[in-house]
């Protein structure tokens, strides 16, 4: 490590962060290279530049950004560290890139306890790691109590496409098939689940996890029968499907019976008075895939522990209004509309 | 799911919906209102309409709490909560209320203004209980559901003695609104509302019991059948009304028996009955001003009761005149009948609360149903 780390050591047990972690002198350097890089160590962080090199081979990049605002902060299966990680991940990967590099921003609140700090550090770190995606550049401000909400974290991945794939939302076409990568609603009930107003006893968890990997199996098998991959989450599966279908002028006809809901999700959704539908995911994906190669993409997928539950949930329909329609598994038939005024406030 | 799955089987619903179709009678028009908001989203979010032949015919009556609060009850609020010692708890479904002049209690909230939404009554409580230096007011809405909650909250402040909580009290009743219905001129003389029967009420009537609602069934001759709110309730209701029409019966049938006893929800009259009383009348958007419709507290506990605590004007404020949320409240015309729907009013930008609540004829058609208007669109 080329800083030198600050003598008196961090109290990460027992201290908050203050104003001076933020005002470019020693406390600040104290945290980035205490509790940051030990954290996300890296070949690229230790270095201690303000920016990051890095090689680049020839092909198209896919850039992105994420701000995270989760509350709570820490929830079953998960935390805004490695939310972060995986959302920004996921938002790279689904170009049908493969993701290289995040870099973090942090706005911390003055107050905030460095041991839930080091906590969310350390799941980032965690997370990268295991994704085989590091985190090569940050940022870390400091705004005074009441300004923020503990810790909002802003992360950028770039990632790099493979030659002749080419997936955007406008690709969606009559007859394409509609794959859903797994059970939907998870990451909303569970983070629902620990709001301080609504807490009840629930053991679901948070999907959040990285799909390169899944998609990589998808990319292998499909190629480009991939039109298009969304992650839906916020707004849920509804949202994706709405967006998708403006951007494509198309509409969907989905089967209420093909989409995987866990039995518990389902539960506390009718308790709550939502619907599934529109309940955030962190670890899902929707593809639209030409027909005749549905079934080979949905089987690789299923291949994919993330993709067990992988289903084909409907297709797409021509239709110039855009409606995502549902067959309703009681036999009649709905519109699933765009989520009006906000169902969940602040999932990621 | 177990104890839902059941109400929503599928294959059970196409048996039913074979069955009105065989009992209806093809040459007769059966019209029913379902009065609660919960049935009308139950219908559309299910697309029962699709499962029933075309004489059968749902009217969406005015069983939305949200949809039939008048806009100057919604501009009071705002105004209460604009004052700087007032923190006004509110369920979620209000915040996009339009008030007259296109304000809403969300923008009022980010315009500064302390408005926090809360799940329950207690959850109000607590936040009176742990900010003292707050007047935390509760927007009390809805039918006998929500009345014994608002007066546990109410008894609990009094016994806690709690000088920083009130109630803004909109509580309103079922039976006093299906009679205003039933005795309007659009049914009883003009003939512009066919109604052949009801779909009665299911969470109210846990509480109220079926009672209530023999003197429909009698005075006016309407058969009534309670139903839960559940997919399969509502098409085994409407079986059953098909058949007490065939049969020429008016009675007061109770689909909804796992839930309902005739004499309701003993302990919770009682709590009613302890803190509230009858206003002498309470105006209802779309039906206006309805005798012993609303409810307010008892003088023993106008301590608790914001319109004694503060100066709240009575605001005589009047719907965008192109707002057909009133009609649509009597049935008399349908979403698609108002020149609003869908252009001027959506979700997003709703002018008339109809198109707010989830329960509301409006927002119901817009958000599953309209792509049967799509020759219309």
């Amino acid at each position: 490590m080329t800083i030198k780390a600050y003598k008196r050591r961090l109290d990460i047990k027992d201290g908050c962060v203050d104003l001076s972690h933020g005002s470019g002198g020693r406390a600040m350097s104290q945290l980035i290279s205490g509790l940051f890089y030990e954290a996300l160590d890296n070949k690229w962080l230790r270095r201690g530049n303000d920016q990051s090199a890095f090689e680049v081979s020839g092909g198209r990049l896919v850039m992105t950004t994420d701000g995270y605002v989760v509350s709570p902060l820490f929830f079953p299966g998960g935390n805004i560290g490695s939310l972060a990680v995986h959302g920004t991940i996921n938002d790279v990967a689904m170009a049908g890139a493969r993701p290289l590099f995040l870099s973090a921003g942090f706005i911390l609140e003055e107050g905030f306890a460095l041991a839930d700090l080091k906590r969310i550090a350390d799941s980032m770190g965690d997370a990268s790691r295991a994704a085989g995606v590091p985190v090569i550049t940050g940022d870390t401000k400091v705004v005074e109590r009441g300004k923020a909400d503990g810790v909002f974290i802003t992360t950028t991945g770039v990632g790099v496409v493979p030659d002749g794939l080419d997936l955007s939302a406008e690709k969606a076409r009559p007859e394409d098939s509609v794959i859903l990568s797994g059970t939907i609603g998870d990451h909303g009930v569970a983070v629902m689940s620990k709001r301080q107003n609504l807490a009840f006893e629930t053991h679901i968890l948070s999907d959040s996890a990285p799909l390169h990997g899944l998609v990589a199996v998808m990319v292998e098998s499909g190629g480009q029968a991939l039109r298009v991959m969304r992650d839906p989450t916020r707004g849920g599966l509804a949202a994706t499907l709405n967006e998708l279908a403006q951007q494509s002028n198309v509409g969907f006809r989905i089967a209420e019976e093909a989409v995987p809901v866990k039995p518990e999700v389902a539960a506390a959704c009718d308790l709550l008075g939502l619907d599934p539908l529109y309940v955030a995911n962190e670890g899902k994906l929707v593809a639209i895939v030409a027909p005749e190669a549905a079934k080979k993409v949905l089987a690789a997928m299923r291949a994919h522990p993330l993709g067990r539950d992988a289903a084909i949930i409907g297709k797409v329909i021509a239709d110039d209004h855009n409606f995502v329609q549902m067959a309703t598994s009681f036999g009649g038939g709905r519109i699933v509309d765009w989520l009006s005024g906000e169902q969940l406030p602040r999932i990621c | 799911m177990k104890h839902t799955d059941e109400y929503r089987d599928g294959r059970l619903a196409r048996a039913v919906a074979v069955r009105i179709t065989r009992e209806a009678d093809p040459a007769a028009e059966y019209h029913f209102m379902e009065f609660c908001g919960g049935h009308t989203h139950a219908i559309s979010r299910y697309g029962i309409a699709d499962l029933l032949p075309g004489n059968v015919r749902m009217i969406h009556g005015p069983g939305c709490p949200v949809c039939v609060l008048p806009v100057g009850r919604i501009d009071a609020a705002i105004h209460l909560a604009e004052r700087p010692e007032v923190t006004l708890c509110t369920y979620g479904d209000l915040m996009r209320v339009p008030g007259s002049h296109g304000t809403s209690l969300l923008k009022a909230k980010a315009a500064g203004a302390d408005i926090r939404m809360v799940y329950s009554t207690l959850d109000a409580l607590r936040i009176a209980e742990a900010e003292a230096d707050r007047q935390v007011v509760f927007f009390a809405i809805g039918f006998e559901t929500t009345a014994p909650p608002t007066a546990l909250a109410v008894k609990l402040a009094a016994a806690k003695k709690l000088a920083n909580f009130t109630i803004y009290c909109n509580h309103v009743l079922t039976p006093p609104a299906i009679r205003n219905i039933l005795e309007s001129p659009d049914v009883r003389e003009l003939g512009r509302v066919r109604i052949d029967g009801f779909i009665g009420p299911a969470h109210v009537s846990t509480v109220i019991g079926s009672q209530p609602y023999a003197f429909f069934a009698e005075e006016f001759e309407k058969p009534v059948v309670i139903a839960g709110f559940e997919p399969l309730d509502v098409m085994q209701a409407i079986l059953m009304l098909v058949r007490q029409v065939n049969d020429g019966r008016c009675q007061v049938e109770n689909q909804y028996a796992r839930a309902v006893k005739p004499q309701g929800n003993e302990k919770a009259k009682a709590e009613v009955a302890e803190i509230f009383e009858l206003r002498k009348s309470f105006e209802w958007r779309g039906l206006g001003h309805v005798p012993y419709s609303g409810l307010r507290l008892k003088e023993a506990y106008a301590a608790f009761d914001a319109e004694r605590r503060f100066p709240i004007a009575a605001i005589e404020a009047h719907d965008n005149p192109a707002c057909e949320c009133g009609a649509i409240l009597r049935g008399i015309k349908k979403p698609t009948g108002c020149k609003l729907f869908g252009t001027a009013c959506t979700p997003e930008t709703p002018m008339g609360s109809c198109m707010v609540s989830a329960e509301g004829a409006c927002a119901a058609h817009w958000s599953y149903g309209r792509f049967r208007d799509r020759e219309a669109l």
